[in-house]
């Protein structure tokens, strides 16, 4: 069994399980969670969110149809595993940080900026800042297929920094289904950045 | 994604060419999975799910032993339980949380031998003589098997790769030995050295992300490009000798992706889609499973992005001889020969078995199995098969872990699809595979996806044992059917083996019985090979000579056997017609 792309329909399924007294039983043999590990998982939903954030503006601004199709399967993938990290917080009776179709919401009700300077202050690697949102944002054509890319690929390899970050905290990541959840992301990011670098490079 | 398509690698290419070179890959007859079948409608529960039976019966069923599950959720995944392994009269189940071992002397009545908690997944066994196999991945494994994780990032009680227990005292398994890996150990597959029966080799498949080098020396995750180091893009290789496990260690890292002309080690497929309308397919950079097959000196690897095929005469220094792509493959997960070597079945874990892939809307081609026919070491595309009925999306369902049936003259296997339950199904024709027989419950919980399921089903020794991730053990017993009948399944039970280990596939020999010689006329008579005069006749010769002895039965199976000479120079099916006259033969020199 391997948790990968199917990580979104799936690991839910992991966090299904509701209550904390679930948990509580479960700690009995396996490893608690740490704060780091909760941590983790409320700053990646945040850190996704950018993602989604991101592909969404695909849609009227680049004619390339391969940046489309690698826009909708980061927008799918990220959805889902926002989706997984939110159940997985609920299960560990922790609130989740607002959804990403809040976040898309608030977008398109015009509070934007507010939501890019609540990014900057987040410090989490490989976001993109306000300036930098900006400048997408107004982009058209080849120039914005550049900013995308180039943009994506620092936003995922952020991804992989907080996930070494993680690894490198004492006591994290110990329980199973995090565990599994962070080398999947490790490896969907890793997989989407080398892609990238090849549609980057036009090869 | 063309740009992508352009730029996969040489290799892939020529393989892919070659696939579309076959223009009609062919399959089962229906385009996607069957709601009309009973299997897709089974109410749900942990304990009380509705099930399906199909030519088959089920013996026994045993939950999980006590503190091997998680009475509030019954989809923990620190407690599922993963593949199994046979020695004897045991069958051992591996385990995220540790391992049990099962006695199965009454098939129908297996008992808990030995229930040994030592967490660290997926757990995957194998048993080599009084030696037990485990893989171990997580990053709170634990040298000394505790379950209390470990608190540092660089630290000489963590423990990834594979664990040796010595189980010559069955209760008291004894951890011998522990090989640690850069990328943890996912599957492994033992390969006994034909040259020294005190030496055995282990491949290590490991999936995780690399580990840091201060914790393991020589673990870099370093760009293979610039890397020549790197734990990516390989597989570990274990040299164990049996009777100092202890001093087991890694003694190559084989570069099987390697591209042939010019040796860059990240040398298959680099991920990605096909072209509109196909999968995405996951980057060549590790194997999942990979099978050995010692008696045809070749083995299977399903890599993440390929299917390869590797020379295994130097079996620490595998050399990779032949690589497939498919463009309806997300993950290459796994791989099983016929007993030939003439066919081999790829699966595709499409969705990484958690997720629900049998859905109506879901193509029979994706998260399937693959079939290609083995010729000169160069495989070809030939057929895809799939369960054929639909699943819940409250299922998570895919092809798994399965084994052949040692039917004679048939390529027959069963095989686990999580909660699709178990498939018993014909790919003799690679091109024309067909379902003979199923088991299925309804979902474990019908309000939420919640991971369950068959992880292995395999055929040991007459029964099929499946390993049910949040269920327990089941025992399964072939019922005759027009599609396979009694003599066939008596002949399938008279291969008996010491034991049987996932990935590593023994050949199956069938000495000369009255049922293997009556299985071969049945399929004669199933599939018109002979004239069924001939076909009656036969049977009835068959059954004076059983009735007989000595001298009596001796001429008698040598008329038998000169008559079936005869026939197979003119029959519809002389191969089978052969074997026939071969097993009558064999018959008449073992009567006494």
């Amino acid at each position: 069994m391997r948790v990968t792309h199917g990580i979104r329909t799936a690991l839910l399924l992991l966090m299904t399980c509701t209550g904390r007294q679930v948990a509580a039983q479960a700690a009995l043999a396996t490893r608690p969670v740490t704060g780091a590990d909760v941590r983790f998982m409320q700053d990646m939903i945040v850190h996704h969110s950018q993602a989604v954030e991101m592909t969404a503006l695909l849609a009227t601004r680049t004619r390339r149809a391969d940046l489309r199709s690698l826009g909708e399967r980061i927008a799918v993938s990220q959805t889902d595993e926002i989706d997984v990290m939110r159940r997985w917080l609920t299960r560990h009776g922790v609130p989740a940080p607002a959804a990403q179709s809040d976040a898309m919401a608030a977008h398109d009700a015009g509070s934007a900026h507010q939501a890019h300077d609540m990014h900057d202050m987040s410090g989490m690697p490989g976001m993109l800042n306000a300036r930098q949102m900006t400048a997408l944002r107004t982009a058209r054509g080849p120039a914005f297929d550049r900013l995308f890319l180039r943009g994506m690929i620092q936003h995922h390899t952020g991804a992989l920094t907080m996930v070494k970050a993680l690894m490198a905290t004492p006591g994290a990541a110990q329980e199973s289904a995090l565990n599994r959840f962070v080398n999947d992301v490790s490896a969907d990011q890793r997989a989407e950045i080398a892609r990238m670098r090849r549609l980057a490079s036009g090869k | 994604m063309t740009r992508t398509f352009m730029r996969v690698p040489r290799a892939a290419c020529s393989a892919l060419l070659l696939l579309s070179a076959s223009a009609v890959v062919q399959g089962q007859t229906q385009s996607k999975p069957s709601i009309t079948d009973p299997r897709f409608s089974l109410r749900g529960g942990l304990t009380d799910a509705q099930e399906a039976i199909s030519n088959l019966t089920l013996l026994a069923h045993r939950p999980r032993p006590e503190g091997f599950f998680n009475p509030a959720d019954a989809g923990d995944f620190a407690f599922v339980n993963s593949d199994l392994a046979f020695d004897g009269k045991y069958a051992f189940i591996g385990g995220y949380h540790g391992f049990q071992i099962w006695d199965l002397s009454t098939p129908s009545n297996p008992t808990l031998r030995t229930a040994f908690p030592c967490p660290g997944g997926q757990g995957d066994l194998s048993v080599y003589r009084n030696l037990l196999f485990m893989s171990v991945e997580e990053n709170k494994g634990r040298v000394d098997c505790g379950g209390q994780g470990v608190s540092g990032t660089v630290s000489t009680e963590r423990f990834m790769g594979v664990r040796i227990f010595d189980i010559s005292d069955i209760d008291h398994p004894r951890q011998v030995g522990a090989v640690q890996t850069c990328r943890g150990s996912h599957t492994h597959t033992l390969l006994p050295d034909p040259k020294d029966a005190g030496t055995v080799f282990v491949y290590v498949s490991g999936t995780n992300d690399v580990r840091d080098g201060r914790e393991l020396a020589g673990c870099s995750d370093g760009d293979p490009k610039m890397d020549s180091t790197t734990a990516r893009f390989g597989i570990d290789v274990i040299k164990v000798p049996v009777a100092a496990p202890q001093d087991a260690r890694v003694v190559s890292r084989p570069r099987v992706f390697a591209d042939r002309r010019t040796n860059a080690i990240r040398g298959l497929w680099r991920g990605g889609t096909h072209g509109a309308g196909t999968q995405e397919t996951a980057e060549t950079d590790q194997c999942h499973d990979i099978t050995v097959y010692p008696a045809i000196g070749l083995a299977a690897g399903a890599c993440s992005g390929n299917g390869i095929l590797l020379d295994i005469s130097d079996p620490a220094n595998p050399k990779r001889v032949d690589e497939v792509i498919d463009p309806n493959f997300a993950y290459w997960h796994s791989a099983t020969f016929n007993n030939d070597g003439t066919t081999l079945l790829f699966s595709d874990e499409w969705g990484g078995g958690v997720g629900a892939k049998c859905r109506a809307t879901d193509k029979m081609t994706w998260g399937a199995n693959a079939i290609f026919s083995l010729r000169n070491r160069k495989l070809i595309p030939q057929g895809h098969y799939k369960l054929p009925s639909a699943q819940q999306a409250v299922e998570n369902c895919v092809a798994h872990n399965g084994t052949l049936i040692p039917v004679p003259g048939r390529d027959i296997m069963v095989q686990a699809w999580y909660q699709g339950g178990l498939s018993v199904f014909d790919f003799t024709n690679p091109r024309k595979p067909v379902e003979i027989a199923y088991f299925d419950r309804g979902p474990i919980n019908a309000a939420e996806l919640t991971l369950a399921g068959f992880w292995s089903a395999y055929w040991y020794n007459g029964h099929i044992y499946g390993s049910e991730i949040g269920r327990g053990l089941d025992v399964l017993e072939l019922k005759a059917s027009p599609m396979l009948t009694q003599n066939e399944i008596d002949a399938a039970k008279s291969v008996q083996f010491a034991g049987s280990n996932p990935q590593l596939q023994q050949k199956l020999v069938w000495a000369p019985s009255f049922a293997v010689a009556r299985a071969y006329v049945d399929q004669l008579d199933r599939g018109n090979g002979l004239p069924a005069a001939q076909i009656t006749s036969i049977m009835a010769t068959l059954g004076m000579a059983e009735q007989q002895s000595g001298d009596a039965r001796k001429a008698t199976l040598r008329a038998l056997g000169n008559r079936l000479d005869r026939a197979a120079a003119v029959a519809r099916d002389r191969s089978r017609v052969k074997a026939l006259a071969a097993t009558v033969k064999g018959l008449m020199e073992t009567a006494e």
